[in-house]
């Protein structure tokens, strides 16, 4: 199997997997306060600093989640309840993970009222458009550093001027940009173990220094009450050792990503891009052609896992709310396709895997 | 420095070689079980197969939604519930309690049974722990539940410390259990759900109750440690009986002695001597051991547990908790007693 699904998940580094099998033997409580426990403690605490340094961002506190969507639970609840009376707007873009979207409009029933700003063509939110949305009655801007779709990068310094302008807290989804790109200078961060080669089950949300958020859930009081649950030095240390090799090979990993991109483009010149092309990470492709089946095409071509959208929304049938969002109408949006490609992936698996999927977009005799 | 003797399992257990197999199995298998593609539906294979045995091994024929631990089933279950008020026991879990307002806790005797009113609110949802964390009182759960269901009421039971060791309350209409006190990883749980309708839906995984990508590994691991066999729980009675029996000899005494109690869990009282002093000498004679919870160790308040339960501030402050597991021999509960005596008479 050609994997080139690398938006939805990447496969355990092997030194992640050692990290994990070393501290599986580590059993204490990180809680408990005898030997034992201090010792999974420290399994926790060196990679709360390891993730830290990966960052770039030492000045913050950074606390442990079972994954993304927690993190941004909390980040956007939390910064929805301390936020002043008069701040009752939460802004985010209409092209972010539904982890973000949902949680933005399950507020309206919390009195907050959602702004959705709109994306252009090229997936990019238009800084007029978030100039003139974002003042002093915002609570929260929320935005995706890198979509998880189309791949495109936000202009976050610009959003982060506007945002700071109006006082209004800033949250940024590093999912998909974490270890790749640099680290946007957000107030709260949030970053997944499994979208950079480490473990499932694991996140963080980081937060710039003297932000306090209140909990989404109660418990044992543990990560300074924000987080309750005990947390697994196992996955604690996959996180960290994936965090450090992905600054570590940073430099190699995104040659190699921009090797394939440049590869990837001419091999599929017959596609057409969704999303911008220069403001991407480029280990994303996101393709269409029109008249395509690509639900049909991904059944055609089962040697090769890729996917029509987000891992979270295929298999629903539902029409992806960011193709939607760049403009596309439903028929085209049926005809695209997501490839994602990274550390592991190979020029000759990407060939061949061009070849297979060209081959079946050509069987359902689709024009170029 | 040799091997702490280890004998606060109920705070977390040292995970069971077939769960951690099980892991690594899944670690092989890493791709998004959301994912529609064939590793995808590998992964969820793998996933779905975990759930059902989970279900199985329980004896549950309700619902598995999995979770990242026994704190978020937790508030899955009492967060999103559509039932009306809440009420729960005096000496749960801080994480049921917080969703209880004060006057809405229902009483325990000194046992540590909790006492129900004589007419219980049609409509709530009560919420009782299977074992207490701290004592290792159990609760006559199919009987508070019959009565609970007479009145009209739903029994929501958090079985974090019994699952795996007792059978499940059956009767209950929700369930929470932890892996990581049963041998499985830290990291998952599960909220046992007997019809979905109890609970508002929200989330784009597990049926549509959570959002986030499922930890398909962890669910592996906690099926094969809930299937791993438990012949090792009898020998631990005795264990456990020896260490009541040897501590009342030399002077200490035994938290709700009377009262049914896992038989993984002593709470003892040394008097004279704080907690956190006899913790720091057992420590530093290589015996781990706690003062109440995890959680709430390091913290110097007093148990709301043995408050709850009639204890004075000064008398629960010399109370340790030892709790056993599978891998505790009997070597190591006479080495501990020994050193509870030193410690007790201040020879250590």
């Amino acid at each position: 199997m050609i994997y080139l699904d690398y938006q939805a998940t990447t496969a355990l580094a092997p030194d992640v997997a050692d990290a994990m099998k070393t501290a599986m033997a580590h059993y204490g409580n990180p809680n408990s306060a005898h030997r034992i426990g201090r010792m999974a403690a420290a399994d926790v605490e060196l990679a709360r600093d390891r993730l830290c340094a990966a960052l770039g961002r030492p000045d913050g506190r950074l606390i442990f989640t079972s994954g993304a969507t927690e993190a941004l639970n909390i980040a956007i609840h939390g910064a929805a309840r301390m936020a002043p009376p008069d701040r009752r707007r939460v802004v985010t873009l209409a092209s972010e993970h539904h982890a973000v979207l949902d949680t933005v409009m399950a507020l309206r029933h919390e009195g907050f009222e959602p702004v959705i700003l709109p994306v252009g063509a090229d997936g990019l939110v238009d800084l007029d458009i978030a100039e003139a949305a974002i003042d002093g009655r915002a609570a929260l801007l929320a935005v995706m550093q890198v979509n998880n779709e189309i791949g495109v990068i936000q202009p976050l310094d610009r959003l982060l001027e506007i945002a700071r302008d109006s006082d209004v807290p800033v949250l940024c989804d590093a999912v998909q940009g974490f270890g790749r790109l640099a680290t946007p200078d957000a107030d709260m961060i949030a970053i997944t173990g499994h979208k950079i080669h480490g473990p499932k089950g694991v996140g963080a949300l980081w937060m710039r220094a003297g932000l306090d958020l209140p909990p989404l859930m109660f418990g044992g009081g543990q990560e300074s009450g924000i987080r309750p649950g005990t947390l697994s030095p196992m996955l604690c240390a996959g996180f960290g050792v994936a965090a450090q090799l992905a600054v570590e090979r940073r430099e190699a990993d995104m040659a190699h990503v921009e090797m394939l991109w440049e590869r990837a483009l001419a091999l599929f010149a017959g596609w057409r891009v969704n999303g911008a092309l220069a403001a991407r990470y480029h280990g994303n492709l996101n393709l269409r052609r029109p008249g395509l089946d690509a639900a049909r095409l991904m059944s055609q071509v089962r040697g090769v896992a890729l996917s029509l959208g987000s891992a979270c929304a295929s298999g629903t049938g539902r029409p992806s709310h960011v193709l939607k969002a760049i403009g596309l109408a439903d028929a085209e949006a049926r005809g695209a396709l997501r490839l994602g490609f990274g550390r592991y992936t190979t020029l000759d698996e990407l060939e061949k895997a061009a070849a297979l999927i060209n081959e079946a977009a050509a069987m359902q005799k689709v024009a170029a | 420095m040799t091997t702490p003797v280890y004998l606060d399992h109920a705070a977390t257990t040292p995970l069971l070689p077939a769960a951690r197999a099980a892991m690594l199995e899944g670690f092989a298998a890493w791709a998004n079980p959301s994912s529609p593609h064939r590793a995808g539906r590998h992964a969820r294979a793998l996933l779905e197969d975990a759930r059902g045995r989970i279900a199985r091994v329980l004896g549950w024929d309700g619902h598995v939604i999995l979770t990242a631990g026994a704190s978020e089933a937790i508030a899955l279950s009492l967060g999103r519930s559509k039932a009306g008020e809440v009420r729960a026991g005096a000496s749960e879990h801080d994480a049921v309690l917080r969703h209880v307002a004060p006057d809405k806790r229902l009483p325990v005797d000194a046992g540590g049974a909790v006492i129900l009113p004589e007419t219980v609110p049609a409509g709530s949802l009560i919420a009782i722990q299977q074992v207490n964390s701290e004592t290792g009182v159990i609760q006559p759960l199919d009987d508070l539940a019959a009565r609970i269901h007479t009145g009209g009421a739903l029994l929501f039971a958090d079985c974090s410390q019994g699952a795996g060791k007792l059978a499940l309350p059956m009767a209950a209409d929700m369930i929470a259990i932890s892996a990581h006190k049963l041998g499985g990883p830290i990291g998952i749980g599960a909220l046992l759900v007997r019809d979905l309708a109890l609970l508002r839906a929200g989330g784009g995984q597990e049926q549509g109750y959570r959002a986030g990508t499922e930890a398909m590994p962890l669910a592996l691991g906690f099926a094969a440690a809930l299937e791993a066999e438990r012949g090792w729980l009898g020998d631990v009675a005795d264990w456990r009986a020896r260490l009541d029996a040897g501590i009342v000899a030399a002077g200490g005494e035994v938290v709700a002695p009377a009262a049914p109690r896992l038989p993984t869990i002593g709470s003892y009282r040394m008097p004279g001597v704080p907690a956190q002093v006899q913790l720091i000498r057992f420590d530093m004679a290589g015996f781990a051991v706690s003062a109440g919870s995890a959680c709430s160790s390091g913290s110097l308040r007093a148990s709301p547990v043995l408050a709850a339960m009639g204890w004075s501030d000064a008398a629960s402050g010399e109370v340790l908790r030892v709790s056993l597991g599978h891998d505790t021999r009997r070597e190591e509960i006479d080495a501990f007693l020994a050193q509870w005596q030193a410690v007790a008479t201040g020879k250590q």
